[in-house]
């Protein structure tokens, strides 16, 4: 209970924990994907799980940007940045993702290549602004909160005129990857996965909405609730979805009202709209090729698109082999199944993608210790 | 990345851009996302854009949540680089 008796709420957290193992029902495994990294931060960084009876689990899912984006797209960033000389501008937490033969952008730009780490969108277009005689490309990696951003980059970039800028687009959408996991075998047919119900995602909602998850709680039957970052609302979402199975009820349930409607943030929706559309098929690390999981640049702002921009070559990435990520990213392995995992890997020298970001999985593990034996179990205390 | 700070708008400029100041660090953020914003108003800053707008309690909230985790001064240091 360290975590959660220094939070200031601790009397209330203990009331959401005791109203959770009231309603638990003993006879019952209850298994929720926390699909975004966020709450696998909180859940890790707050002990939250200790604070769940024995029969409530966290899956974690493949909410993770840095920790989807397939080896191909990395190699593809270095690439323009070595071959093509451009200046390529990065959110810093791109930086340290291992590509293939562990060529990560850190270590392109160690080695001569002008990678700049960027804040904001804005960033990448004062850069351009600055060096007229050379191609700026922003590595554009997100789900829907980062797309709105890219959207006015490039919006402002054509108002401009701004020729030497282009975005390298890698936006994914949250709510056809949940459904695929849903569709996988392992959750489906093997029984490997078992997942009764989402905590759905909070900022990635507030630009979004929480109408979009209604159609996969209807198809597949299971619960969603989306959830604020706070320890306290993921403990608060857990037992909404705890009552929801118990009652057997599969909602949409904001708990996340302060934040979230219903149909989210629409000037940014019309902003993404306009400049992006739906790409058929894109490739997640862990997930495989999902469809119209992703977006790509539309015509009118093809002149700003650096793939269409830079010919790049076609890429036979390799991961190493022994890195569990891709089993980690749906659900379906710990990061201790894995060998590597704080012997080789570590967050200082990431083997793969999911160590290298505070909101991958095997860096949650590692950095709060929950690997560790003999971890006491508090459920009993919040009683 | 995927975090989000409140902050107070304390200017507006043109273009639909502002100043906010979260614990002494002023910063220029995007208000294209947003609509409405009056001076003193909070904001959720993602990477560098408002996202939302958040009422005064939300944001204290959620700092004093970020204080706590010990991610709160990381996350200003590069608001503020
Ligand atoms: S510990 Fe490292 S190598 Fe193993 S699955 Fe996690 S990121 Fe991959």
């Amino acid at each position: 209970m360290k975590y959660v008796t220094e939070y200031r709420d601790a009397g209330l957290a203990k009331t959401v924990a005791g109203a959770i193992v009231r309603e638990a029902d003993a006879g019952r495994q209850y298994h929720f994907m926390e699909f975004c990294g966020g709450h696998t931060h909180a859940i890790f960084r707050y002990g939250v799980q200790d604070l769940m009876p024995k029969n409530v689990h966290f899956v974690h899912g493949p909410g993770c940007p840095v920790c989807v984006l397939p080896v191909n797209r990395i190699d593809d960033a270095v690439e323009l940045a070595e071959r093509h000389g451009v200046i390529l501008c990065s959110y810093g937490d791109m930086m340290r993702v291992p590509g293939t033969k562990q060529r990560s952008l850190i270590r392109a730009k160690a080695d001569g290549a002008d990678i700049r780490l960027v804040y904001s969108t804005l960033d990448a277009l004062k850069i351009a602004r600055e060096n007229p005689d050379r191609q700026v490309v922003f590595f554009a990696i997100g789900f829907e909160t980062t797309t709105p951003p890219s959207a006015v980059a490039l919006k402002m970039a054509k108002a401009e005129g701004l020729a030497n800028f282009t975005l390298f687009c890698n936006h994914v959408l949250t709510p056809p990857a949940i459904g695929h996991i849903l569709e996988s075998p392992e959750v489906r047919e093997l029984g490997v996965v078992k997942i009764d119900g989402f905590l759905g995602p909070s900022h990635v909602s507030s630009v979004i909405g929480s109408d979009p998850y209604a159609w996969f709680a209807e198809e597949f039957r299971k619960p969603v609730v989306i959830a604020g970052f706070e320890p306290l609302d993921v403990m608060q979402s857990t037992l909404m979805l705890i009552r929801q199975v118990n009652e057997g009820r599969h909602e949409v349930e904001n708990e996340y009202t302060r934040v979230v409607t219903r149909q989210g943030n629409l000037k940014a929706q019309t902003l993404v709209a306009e400049v992006f559309e739906l790409r058929q098929s894109f490739e997640w690390r862990g997930l495989g090729t999902v469809p119209y999981s992703a977006l790509r640049i539309r015509e009118a702002f093809a002149e700003f698109d650096a793939e269409k921009r830079f010919a790049l070559t076609p890429k036979q990435a390799r991961e190493v082999k022994s890195c569990e990520c891709p089993s980690i990213l749906r659900g379906v392995k710990k990061p201790t199944d894995c060998k590597l995992f704080g012997t080789t890997c570590t967050p200082e020298n990431p083997i793969g993608s999911c160590m290298v970001s505070s909101e991958g999985a095997c860096a949650a593990y590692w950095t709060y210790g929950r690997f560790r034996d003999g971890q006491p179990r508090v459920a009993e205390a919040a009683e | 990345m995927c975090l989000a700070l409140p902050a107070r708008v304390v200017e507006l400029h043109d273009d639909a851009m502002a100043t906010v100041s979260l614990e002494g660090v002023r910063k220029r953020i995007s208000l294209a996302l947003v609509d409405d914003i009056v001076i003193g108003d909070f904001v959720l800053i993602h990477v560098g854009y408002a996202l939302h707008k958040v009422s005064p309690d939300e944001a204290e909230r959620t700092l004093a949540m970020m204080a706590e985790a010990g991610v709160l001064a990381g996350e200003i240091e590069e608001m503020a680089s």
